[in-house]
């Protein structure tokens, strides 16, 4: 069996190694294809906070995603039509920045989380799947009918935003910044985890009336969690909708929600690198068996079935031989 | 003025009358011993007291209404509750349980390392894999370390093998001396009971029936309501 820490740092070793070989191998789609890997990780790791640590199964992150890459779209959208965001009482530019992007992003989507939050939190189980499910749906059938920002059809963006002192539309630079963006991201979910925050909300996850008897409320410890959980999410979303240079509902449906859960379950439930081997796997499966046949997802589902019976640590649980802390 | 005051509590589940009228106080530094046959009322009266459950009547804690309180507040408020049962929070390891429970006071991981030095050999070890009784130390522990004024026990040493009871009985002896924390505990052994406790309580059918000091409580009333 190999030790968890020896596969985390060759996964992040690999992350690198595949788009710096494919700049030398003039393999551009492959940095992009990895960048792709990169940024779902990051949508992941998010839902993994909310999902693995706090154990709330949000079946409605997509909202967040997708409210973190509508935030990218709006804003590039005003700024390349030179046309400011009218609010009715103060009128807003847009921009082509990344920085200030992804700070919109991120707090809208936090806030968003919060509010989400606040009302699905007063359930559990499977009611709580179907109220998060609800508030993504509801933004899925907003999205459609805002016909300002392109309805069903989306939003285009002509030019990747830039960010200072980098040239973004060079595809390996984009990468550094989103991997840049994904290790910070784990570097929190690890010390959250280690934290006495992270510590009292797994014990909230496993028996929240214990966890009132010594003084905490764990609707706060999790609604915490979960804003925390949706801004990084939200984050991802700002940096996909730069990838594609577009945006649509798509971002915010059920079937996004649904894989991102995907790909925190192959990865293993909780653990650090789970998200990014599930967004490996999952965009692995996607290229080389999307390219063979439609019914790609037909072998997603079997894998999902065998980790499911079989490794429910998810993969790295299966190479650790530790089935991990949620089973 | 007692540090804990119950008066005429009454709880409901639902249609059925769980509680009609329990009182007892609990005074600083004090232990007091709630007794009672199986399903009397004990474990109820102390989930009201914590506001695990809605109740009527007089609950206050250091001179606060704990009728306005959520269960989180009272704990706060320094009332560390071990409950019936000994679920730790099985993810986390030993030192991370006490940790997660862990605010500013006495109590830290060390010196309940030395109250219950079974646990400080065990702190990277997974809770879940400990022994029953060692569960229950990690959750007596667990509450010390929310440093409480008022530490109830419910059922702290059932099930227990008779040396792991011993260790837990001399443990509660020292918090009494030692930090003079108070404490209301439930528990059937009437030997051990009466050795730490200053006061005692009997509920019959959800209400109290007899109070006093430990040292006042005759054979007869003993056989009467306890059985023993």
């Amino acid at each position: 069996m190999i030790r968890e820490g020896v596969i985390n740092w060759a996964i992040l070793l690999g992350l690198v190694a595949l788009p710096l070989w494919a700049v030398f191998a003039d393999e551009i789609f492959t940095i992009t294809l990895t960048t792709r890997v990169v940024i779902l990780a990051l949508a992941a790791v998010g839902l993994n906070i909310a999902l693995g640590i706090g154990g709330m199964v949000s079946f409605g992150h997509a909202a967040f995603f997708g409210l973190g890459g509508y935030a990218m779209g709006i804003l590039a959208y005003h700024a390349q039509t030179y046309a400011a965001l009218d609010f009715g009482i103060v009128e807003i530019e847009g921009t082509k920045s990344m920085p200030v992007i992804w700070l919109v992003a991120t707090a809208i989507s936090a806030l968003a989380a919060w509010l989400i939050g606040l009302l699905s939190l007063r359930t559990t189980g499977v009611y709580f799947i179907m109220i998060t499910l609800a508030f993504g749906q509801m933004f899925y059938y907003f999205a459609i009918s805002w016909g300002a920002y392109g309805g069903e059809d989306g939003l285009s963006i002509y030019v990747r935003n830039g960010f200072p002192g980098l040239n973004t539309l060079v595809p390996i630079q984009f990468f550094g910044l989103c991997f840049v963006a994904l290790c910070v991201a784990l570097i929190l979910q690890w010390r959250l985890r280690g934290s006495s925050f992270g510590l009292t909300l797994n014990a909230a996850r496993q028996t929240p009336e214990r966890v009132e008897t010594v003084g905490l409320n764990p609707m706060k410890l999790k609604l915490l969690a979960f804003v925390i959980s949706g801004a990084i999410t939200g984050l991802a979303g700002a940096l996909f909708a730069d990838l594609n240079r577009f945006v649509s509902p798509a971002m915010f449906s059920w079937q996004l929600s649904g894989e991102l859960i995907i790909l925190i379950i192959i990865g293993g439930v909780g653990r650090l690198m789970g998200p990014v081997i599930g967004a490996m796997i999952f965009v692995a499966l996607e290229h080389w068996l999307g390219g063979l046949t439609d019914f790609w997802h037909v072998y997603l589902g079997a894998i999902l079935l065998f980790i499911v019976l079989f490794s429910r640590g998810g993969v790295i649980g299966f190479l650790t031989g530790k089935e991990g802390p949620h089973v | 003025m007692s540090l804990l005051q119950v008066k005429n509590l009454t709880v409901s589940y639902g249609s059925a009358q769980a509680l009609f009228d329990v009182s007892l106080q609990v005074d600083a530094g004090e232990v007091t011993a709630l007794m009672g046959r199986n399903g009397m009322g004990k474990t109820t009266t102390v989930r009201a007291i914590c506001r695990m459950m809605s109740s009527a009547g007089v609950l206050t804690f250091a001179g606060q209404d704990l009728h306005r309180l959520p269960s989180h507040r009272v704990a706060r408020l320094g009332v560390g509750l071990v409950p019936e049962g000994r679920r730790c929070f099985r993810d986390l390891t030993v030192e991370e349980n006490l940790i997660a429970a862990s605010r500013r006071g006495d109590w830290t991981v060390r010196t309940i390392g030395q109250l219950f030095p079974r646990l400080s050999e065990r702190l990277t070890q997974r809770s879940a894999s400990l022994s029953g009784g060692e569960q229950q130390m990690l959750a007596i522990g667990r509450a010390l370390m929310t440093n409480p004024d008022l530490l109830i026990l419910d059922e702290a040493t059932e099930g227990l093998a008779p040396i792991i009871r011993q260790e837990i009985w001399a443990a509660l002896v020292r918090i009494k001396s030692e930090t003079g924390t108070a404490i209301l505990i439930i528990d059937k052994s009437l030997k051990e009971l009466s050795a730490i406790s200053d006061t005692a309580v009997i509920l019959e059918r959800g209400a109290t029936v007899w109070s006093g000091s430990m040292d006042a409580l005759s054979a007869d009333v003993s056989e009467r309501y306890l059985g023993v």
